[in-house]
This record gives C-alpha cells, structure tokens and sequence, in this order.
C-alpha cells in the first residue's frame, strides 16, 4: 500500500489575512511540500497539470526532474497528465527521460482535463475528449513497447520508422494510472490495458466512486489481468487536522468556505458528512480512511489533498507532519489487517522488473548512496 | 417530498409513476394550486382508463417536489457538482416517472430561476421520452405565451414528450367562472383538456420499469 499527497498547484489567496503567494513562492512550496513528504516517510508526490490561472503546474515533468534531484526514495506521479491535448509522443519521451534521471521512481496518471479552453488552446476539440484519450494512449503504450514505431491515426501526423528516446529504464516503461470521475470509457480502457485507475474521491460522495471503481474491477477481471480484488486502484481524499478536532474545524473553515471548488456553497458540516473530507483530530482522519477499503475493496494507493484553498506553506508543512508521523504509520497498520496475500502492493519500477522477468526478482534499481559503495569494495 | 393524499397505495407494482414539480416560492402559492388541480385531473384520467378504446384504469403513485424545500441543496449542487442525499433523492424520481407535472411561476417574462436551476441539476439525458405537462401562473394573461417560448422549448431540448396543451393561471382566472359558456377557455376546462392529453401519454409510458446502467458503453465504443 502507498500513501502520498498530490496537488493542484493552486495560487489562492490566503482568507484569512488576504496575502496571495506569487508563482515563485508557490512553485518553490511545491518543491518543499514535496521533500517534506519524503521526510515524513510518504511514497507518492504526485502533480497536476493546468494550463490556466491560478495554476502554477504546466510543466510536471520539469518539476518533478528537479524534485527527484533532491529526494531519494519519493515516487513521483502526476495527477493528471493529459492525455488528450499533449503530444502522446512527448509524453512518452518526457517520462522516459524522468524515468531515468530518478532511477525509476516515476509514474504518471492520465486524465483529460476539466478546463474547456485547454482544449481548443492547443488545437483540439473538446467533442472529441474521449476519442483523445484512447487514441492518443494506444499510440503512448505503443512507443513505449516497440523500438521502431510505423503508426497512423485520426489525431496526429502520421509515424513512420519513429523511435521514442530515450528508451523506458530497463525497458519497462513507468506504470500508468487513469484518472476519471465519471466517464465508464475510461475505467473500461484501464482495464483492457490491465493499467491502474484512479478515483480522486474529494470532491463527490464515496458512493459515485464506489460504483465506478466496481465496475473497472469487474472490466479488469473481464480481460484476464486477474480478479476483480486485484485491480490496481488507487483513491484520493482529503483532511484537516489538529490534535483537538475543533480546533481542526475552527482553523480550517475559513479556507474552506471560501474554497476555488466549493466554497460559498454547503457548509463545512455537510460536505464532511457527504464527501470523504475529513477535519478534526488525527484518529477521526485514520478511522475514516481505514474504512475506505470497506467501501472500495483492498486497493494500492492513497493520495491525500493537502495544499489547497490559500492555506499557508507552515501549515501544510504541519499537516504533512501530522499525516506522515500519526495518520499513515496507524493506516499502514490498519490495511494491512487481514489483506489477503493475492492482493498486489502498489506497482513500483523494480516490481514491474521482476513480474517481467521473475528470474530477476530482487529489485534492479537499487538507491545506492556513495559512502557505503565504497565501503563494500574496501 | 410529499405525497398528496389521493388514497393511492404507495409502491404498487403496476401503478404509474407521477412527479409533481412545483416552484411556487409563498405559502400558499397559487403556483402548487395549479399543480395540485393539474394532478388531480390527471390522476382522475388515468384510473378511469381511456376515453375511447379499449383499456381499463390505471393506478398512479404520485410525488409532489416543492423546489422551495430543495432550494439550498440546488445551490449547492449547482456550486459543487454533486447532489445532497436530499436532493439526489428527488432527482432519482424525476429520472424514474412515467410522468412530470412541471409548474412554474413567470417571473421576468420566463420561468422562475430556482426552477431553472433545478432543471439545470438534472441529467440531461435523465428526461428523455419522458412525458410532460408544462402549467405557469402569472399576475396577467399577458405573459401566457411563456409557457410557450421558454418552458416548451427547455423539455423539448432534453428529448421530453411534452403534452400539446399547456395550462396558465392568471390571478384573474381562480375569480372566474369554470367555463366560459360553452368556449372551451375556463380554467377547468383547460386543465381538463391537458390533462387528457397528458394522461393518454402517461399511460403508454413505461419509463419507471426502464432498467438504467449508467455504465452503459457508447455504441461503437472501443477502449483501444
């Protein structure tokens, strides 16, 4: 099981003191956040793409080439990469080479993106979401998989004799999640890839992701990946936290009510009750997501969202104290309780090695740091 | 939600499914007035079975959704994209009726805005074949065409059936008389005539006995 964060990249001003952070604070918060993460013991940093105020991430792959220069076991994802106005042949190139400039601690969700302009912004159209996504990752999994691609579609200039470089680590290309809150085309296309699916389960009641995330199961089963228990799935939420709950409440409900997504609208009560949103003490945030595998099944990851609305870069910072040093040590525990052993961990790039070769079954990537290879040629 | 007391056994297999949406925003509201008489018309045409034909009567389960009780929870879903328990709950049985009585009041020359707002809420493939009988109240006859040139044309673009007659109450018209000598025009005599037209398609109906999979595949669709 992984836990991480992931982040929108969000520029909003802070409610409670009316200070707004410019770009270059933000995107060095980034960096930070996503360091601290590694120090509080998560595995997963994961980044969105935006290509429109107040969003600062348009660039994932920079900045996650940059964050893995500076960490050393933090797997970095995106949530999401879109697939539908990017150059699939970019983005194969993009992740490869991250793949190994942080020696395979890369993987990357696909989404399509929920702003309308982006699309004609870069020369597609939006009727065509879907028809995007499928196509534009048959022709990513395929230069990925083939040396020497010849390949033609409805989207993109056709390929002829087209080598994607530099080639995935190993030759296993980074693993693949697909990210969707409502379409079934999507959950279906993770299954028939045998891929992982995301649910970012934040903003909505569990119980729409619930039927999502069965139906891709029973799709994953349907295509001869494995059971329908073991799909890859992986889940969003959300938290605030103090050691008294209201206090949690109390400081939280100012970045709540005025919130990009769903401030102004219900209150703070409602929409913990409805949503997976959890604020108050570090046992309420571990009791309510320790549930989640009742409602979902056993899954592979868990992302929380902990660097919206205008909270202070302090702040988050606590919050990922909290969450690495309290709440994921107690949940690691909790998940794995009677997991049982057919159910599969979270894909990382040396399980992805050995599945493909189990002959070579102990990790091929190995985090070796300078001092203790010298010691061992002494 | 509330259920009109007609004495229909609630949850009869066979009976059809009847939702009220009334957007009247005083109590008492002249709005639910128009509603409750056009309900009542037309739940009399159903269980008398058809007027001419063969057919015998049909029971009906009715629904009543005042948007007034629902208009936070609109809002909110408007401004978060998912719907209240409470409100998922009246869109669930606007999605499974074999009928919707829809009455608004014109304010500004058009439908109410919290009525707008809930269609706006809804699926939009959720109202397709569904039958609908359009009712508006106003101070004046002078914006009847309402009914007309916004209301119609709203469930026509969702794929709706909507009766042909659709009935307006001015103020003036509850001071009236029933009929108008023998014209056709009294507001009894209007909702009579919707209601028979609605009533014929409400019995064709059987939307409430649809299966949905709302992970149904687009045709042709292929995940590779």
């Amino acid at each position: 099981m992984q836990f991480g964060i992931f982040t929108v990249s969000d520029v909003t001003t802070d409610p409670t003191n009316d200070t707004t952070p410019t770009e270059h604070e933000r995107i060095k918060a980034l960096v930070t956040i996503a360091k601290k993460a590694e120090e509080v013991g998560l595995d997963v940093f994961a980044l969105g793409e935006h290509h429109n105020e107040p969003f600062v991430s348009s660039s994932p792959t920079t900045t996650l080439g940059y964050i893995a220069g500076q960490t050393d076991k933090l797997l970095l994802s995106t949530a999401t990469t879109l697939i539908t106005t990017n150059d699939p042949v970019k983005i194969a190139e993009d992740f490869a080479m991250l793949q190994h400039l942080s020696d395979g601690r890369v993987d990357v969700m696909m989404g399509r993106g929920n702003t309308g302009p982006v699309y004609p912004w870069f020369g597609k159209d939006i009727r065509d979401g879907i028809p995007l996504a499928i196509e534009n990752y048959a022709l990513l999994h395929k230069l990925w998989r083939e040396h020497t691609v010849d390949w033609q579609g409805k989207f993109r200039t056709p390929l002829q004799g087209f080598t994607s470089t530099p080639r995935p680590l190993d030759d296993v290309p980074p693993f693949v999640w697909h990210g969707s809150i409502r379409s079934p085309e999507i959950a279906e296309q993770a299954a028939y890839y045998g891929d992982g699916f995301f649910a970012n389960n934040i903003f909505w009641p569990k119980e729409h992701y619930m039927k999502l995330i069965g139906y891709y199961r029973q799709r994953f089963e349907h295509y001869g990946h494995g059971t329908a228990a073991q799909a890859i799935v992986g889940l969003g939420g959300q938290a605030f936290m103090r050691t008294k709950s209201q206090d949690a409440v109390n400081e939280f409900r100012p970045y709540f009510d005025n919130a990009p997504v769903y401030g102004h609208g219900p209150s703070l009560e409602d929409f913990t009750e409805q949503t997976p949103l959890t604020v108050g003490s570090p046992q309420q945030v571990i009791d309510r997501y320790a549930s989640m595998r009742e409602f979902f099944g056993d899954y592979q990851r868990q992302l929380f969202l902990m660097d919206h609305a205008g909270l202070p870069l302090k702040t988050v910072l606590e919050q990922l104290d909290i969450l690495g040093e309290v709440v994921v040590p107690a949940l690691r525990k909790e998940f794995a309780v009677n997991r049982p052993a057919a159910i599969p961990d979270g894909p990382t790039h040396a399980s992805l090695v050995a599945a493909r070769n189990p002959a070579f079954a102990t990790p091929v990537v190995q985090v070796v740091d300078a001092d203790s290879a010298l010691e061992a040629t002494k | 939600m509330s259920e009109l007391p007609l004495g229909v056994p609630a949850q009869q297999a066979d009976a059809k499914r009847l939702i009220v949406v009334t957007a009247g925003l005083s109590q008492p509201s002249s709005t639910r007035l128009l509603a409750d008489r056009l309900t009542s018309a037309t739940v009399d045409r159903l269980r008398e079975g058809p007027s001419t034909g063969s057919g015998t009567g049909v029971d009906v389960d009715v629904t009543v959704l005042e948007l007034r009780d629902l208009a936070n929870d609109i809002t909110n879903n408007l401004l978060t994209g998912f719907a209240s328990p409470k409100l998922q709950e009246a869109l669930d049985a606007v999605a499974e009726a074999d009928g919707l009585i829809a009455v608004t009041p014109i304010f500004t020359t058009s439908y109410s805005g919290l009525f707008k707002s809930f269609v706006d809420v809804i699926e939009p493939t959720a109202l397709t074949d569904l039958p609908v009988l359009i009712g508006a109240t106003g101070g004046t006859e002078r914006h009847s065409l309402a009914l007309d040139y916004a209301i119609r044309p709203l469930f026509t673009y969702l794929h709706a059936v909507v009766a042909p007659t659709g009935v307006y109450a001015a103020s003036s018209d509850w001071g009236s008389p029933s009929t108008s000598s023998g014209t056709g025009q009294g507001l009894a005599e209007r909702i009579g005539r919707a209601a028979g037209e609605f009533a014929a398609l409400v019995r064709a109906s059987d939307r409430a006995m649809n299966v949905r999979d709302p992970f149904a595949l687009p045709a042709g669709f292929s995940p590779f």
